[in-house]
């Protein structure tokens, strides 16, 4: 008897847990995720690779604008192989052949440059509502919720995916509150020894990041996916970046700086 | 009312309202006379430049009975109806419907429609006219409506006019039967040309105020629009229409223009271009949306114009432009991006055949970048962004020729962990021969800081002893 109701409530709650994926969006397009071949990130993820169709946030530190810059252009590396991104900013100076080495094809961009904040969103929702497109990027100044869900909306009713990139206010903490499927926070973090050989990139070892996801929607423990986690990517040739071995934690990012310390 | 200027060091009438043709004032007469026949006279200074403006205005203006039109002297306007009557009833209608318009303005106006412009302007300026002050010559029959009227009426110099006169040959009809041989020595070439061309027996161009465009789509409303909601109606109508005449050659559209034509006889103009040819109503009206918005009806439209300002040949298949496109999904999305944020703004980016870092690459409008792109180099490490303008910085180093130990850029001290270099890059002194020489290299250095951020800097010219090195940060790795 109780064995029994024990079972029933685990079927409710895997239920409920269905239905609330289902209504929180992330599991409207099915199974629709795209790997983003970076395998260690892949396994904390729901389904194994970012939702398409969904609206995912990268915060950069106050050092990490080109990090976040070179983590969301790994990203995109594989999507755009599939059609058209859309890299919404401010200002340009974008450089098509460091683009290229991360693996991302300028061809494949159509680069808007828009000074007023209102003009940027527009032409995020803009390419959010083209089928056509894979992915839409998008460098805006300030998100705030309601500007987040109408993303999220465009987003899921085309398939489209979006990726913000914001900075982190100085001081950390999260910036601003928004509805995004995914968050992450990426800082640059200090290369290993330049020990020559294989290791050696004329000279400089291979760059590396940290990446945080400090927030993912629908990630089902059970099934072991963390939905959080630190990890230290490195930077790969021209095949778009690889983590480097091990994640650094799988925990809170909170204990992550003393790993981190070890590791770098 | 007169309007006076001031000509040598006499005050001259140069135009005089009907009141004042009344009580015998004619142009050319000083303004002392006048005042002293008609001391209540009202006088304003002649403004030629002003006068010269709203002539081209109002030659703009009519642009919307055909597109062919220009200023003729102080006080014409050709319109080059050929072909474009067919969007009236008659050549008569359109005449009178000209005449009324400007007339509603308070404008004084005469027309004259013929075979040529030489006869229209004779008929305009000096023939009889029926009380519509609209007369049209049937074609072939300018020769004989113009043989009354006065040799002045072939826009000949007043000296020749004059000398004609004298000789007795006062009407053009005395001039038709003349031996061209005598006239020839005497006039010059002018007086027979002059004949020749108002008969239509040699070609005379107008030189158009605009372009000519064939492809075309006109609505006149019988009563004036404001509403934002009707003009975006009537542009829609208007864009059906001429994407059916598109269709019907096989063309797509490339930039097309609305002329809206206000009652205060002024235009109000607005463009837009497409990526790829393009005769999809629906499209085009998405790019119209918003430009539509900006233009200020004030009192009201009257007549609005579409005009196809570049076409393309377009395969009948791409119709489905909207929907998808098989060759480019992202070609309306750019239309769309590019008609509000502006060209410039929405780049496609091309790679460059160049080792200088800037140039290696280029932003190129997406409405107009190249579809078969170059290859992008992948060797070298390249930065993510790059600088436009490589900003100078302070640098401390060991010894002069090596990386830097550490750097100051905008006020904040990096130490370098890690560096690499140098990367030497020469000046193309094929291309830029001033940056051409010592000065022109760069030796290049990737420096990674404690964060584990990572620069791009360069040091200017090669290094001497007897200077200081000038260091720069050119751009940023991920």
């Amino acid at each position: 008897m109780a064995m029994g109701l024990q079972h029933g409530t685990n079927t409710d709650l895997a239920a409920l847990k269905a239905e609330l994926r289902r209504l929180e969006g992330s599991g409207r397009r099915g199974n629709a995720v795209w790997p983003i071949g970076m395998p260690a990130l892949e396994a904390a993820l729901p389904g194994g690779g970012l939702a398409r169709g969904a609206l995912h946030e990268i915060l950069a530190t106050e050092a990490g604008a080109a990090a976040a810059e070179g983590f969301a252009a790994s990203l995109l590396a594989g999507l755009a192989q599939q059609g058209p991104v859309l890299w919404c900013a401010a200002e340009g100076g974008l450089y098509g052949p460091g683009l290229a080495r991360l693996g991302l094809t300028p061809d494949r961009l159509v680069l808007v440059r828009a000074r007023r904040p209102a003009d940027l969103l527009w032409a995020m929702e803009e390419g959010l509502k083209t089928p056509g497109l894979v992915a839409v990027l998008g460098e805006p100044k300030g998100l705030d919720l309601t500007a987040s869900r109408r993303l999220q909306l465009a987003a899921e009713g085309s398939g489209v995916t979006c990726l913000v990139l914001r900075r982190e206010p100085a001081g950390g903490g999260v910036a601003g509150n928004s509805v995004a499927v995914t968050r992450w926070r990426i800082s640059p973090a200090p290369s290993g020894p330049a020990l020559g050989g294989g290791e050696r990139d004329f000279g400089l070892a291979r760059a590396r990041w940290q990446v945080e996801l400090i927030r993912c929607r629908g990630a089902d423990w059970a099934a072991g996916e963390a939905g959080h986690g630190v990890w230290l990517m490195e930077e790969g040739d021209a095949s778009g970046a690889v983590p480097v071995a091990v994640p650094l934690a799988d925990r809170p990012a909170a204990s992550a700086p003393a790993e981190q310390r070890r590791a770098g | 009312m007169v309007a006076a200027a001031t000509v040598g060091n006499r005050r001259l009438l140069v135009a005089v309202d009907p009141a004042a043709a009344q009580a015998g004032l004619a142009p050319g007469l000083t303004l002392g006379d006048a005042r002293a026949r008609q001391p209540d006279l009202i006088v304003c200074e002649a403004d030629p430049a002003g006068d010269a403006a709203a002539l081209t205005r109002l030659a703009d203006w009519c642009g919307h009975y055909t597109p062919w039109t220009s200023t003729e002297g102080e006080d014409g306007i050709w319109l080059d109806l050929t072909g474009c009557v067919p969007l009236f009833p008659s050549e008569q209608v359109l005449a009178e419907d000209l005449l009324a318009r400007l007339r509603q303005r308070g404008i004084a106006c005469r027309a004259a429609i013929a075979d040529t412009p030489g006869a229209a302007w004779a008929l305009a300026r000096f023939g009889a006219m029926p009380e519509t002050g609209a007369r049209v010559v049937p074609p072939g029959a300018a020769r004989g409506a113009l043989a009354d009227l006065p040799v002045a009426a072939l826009r000949l110099p007043p000296e020749i006019t004059h000398e004609l006169r004298r000789l007795g040959l006062r009407r053009i009809g005395t001039l038709y039967g003349l031996p061209r041989a005598p006239l020839t020595p005497r006039f010059g070439e002018t007086v027979a040309r002059r004949l020749d061309q108002a008969l239509g027996l040699v070609e005379e161009p107008i030189s158009p105020r605009r372009p000519v465009e064939p492809r075309l789509a006109r609505r006149a409303f019988a009563e004036p629009i404001v509403a934002p909601e009707d003009l975006q109606r009537a542009t829609k109508l208007l864009l059906e229409q001429l994407c059916k005449m598109l269709d019907r050659e096989g063309l797509g559209a490339r930039r097309l223009e609305l002329c809206c034509y206000r009652v205060d006889y002024r235009v109000e103009r607005v463009a837009i271009g497409t990526s790829r040819p393009s005769r999809d109503p629906t499209h085009l009206m998405r790019l119209f949306e918003r430009q539509i918005e900006t233009i200020a009806p004030e009192l009201g439209i009257e007549i609005m114009q579409l005009r196809a300002l570049e076409a393309e040949a377009m395969a009948p298949d791409q119709l489905g432009f909207d929907r998808a496109d098989p060759c480019d999904p992202a070609a309306p999305l750019i239309d769309r991006l590019a008609n509000r944020l502006g060209s410039a703004n929405v780049q496609r980016l091309v790679p460059v055949a160049s080792h200088v870092p800037e140039r290696a690459m280029r932003a190129v409008p997406a409405l107009v970048a190249p579809r078969a792109l170059g290859s992008w180099p992948a060797g070298r490490p390249r930065p993510i962004r790059l600088l436009e303008y490589p900003d100078p910085i302070e640098v401390m180093a060991l010894v002069p020729d090596d990386p830097p130990l550490n750097f100051r850029w905008r006020r904040m001290l990096h130490r370098v962990r890690h560096a690499e270099g140098p990367e030497r890059i020469a000046a193309e002194w094929w291309l830029d021969p001033a940056a051409a020489g010592e000065d022109g290299t760069r030796d290049y250095y990737r420096v990674e800081d404690e964060a584990g951020r990572r620069f791009w800097l360069y040091r200017r010219g090669l290094y001497r002893a007897e200077t200081v090195p000038r260091w720069f940060l050119h751009g940023f790795f991920p």
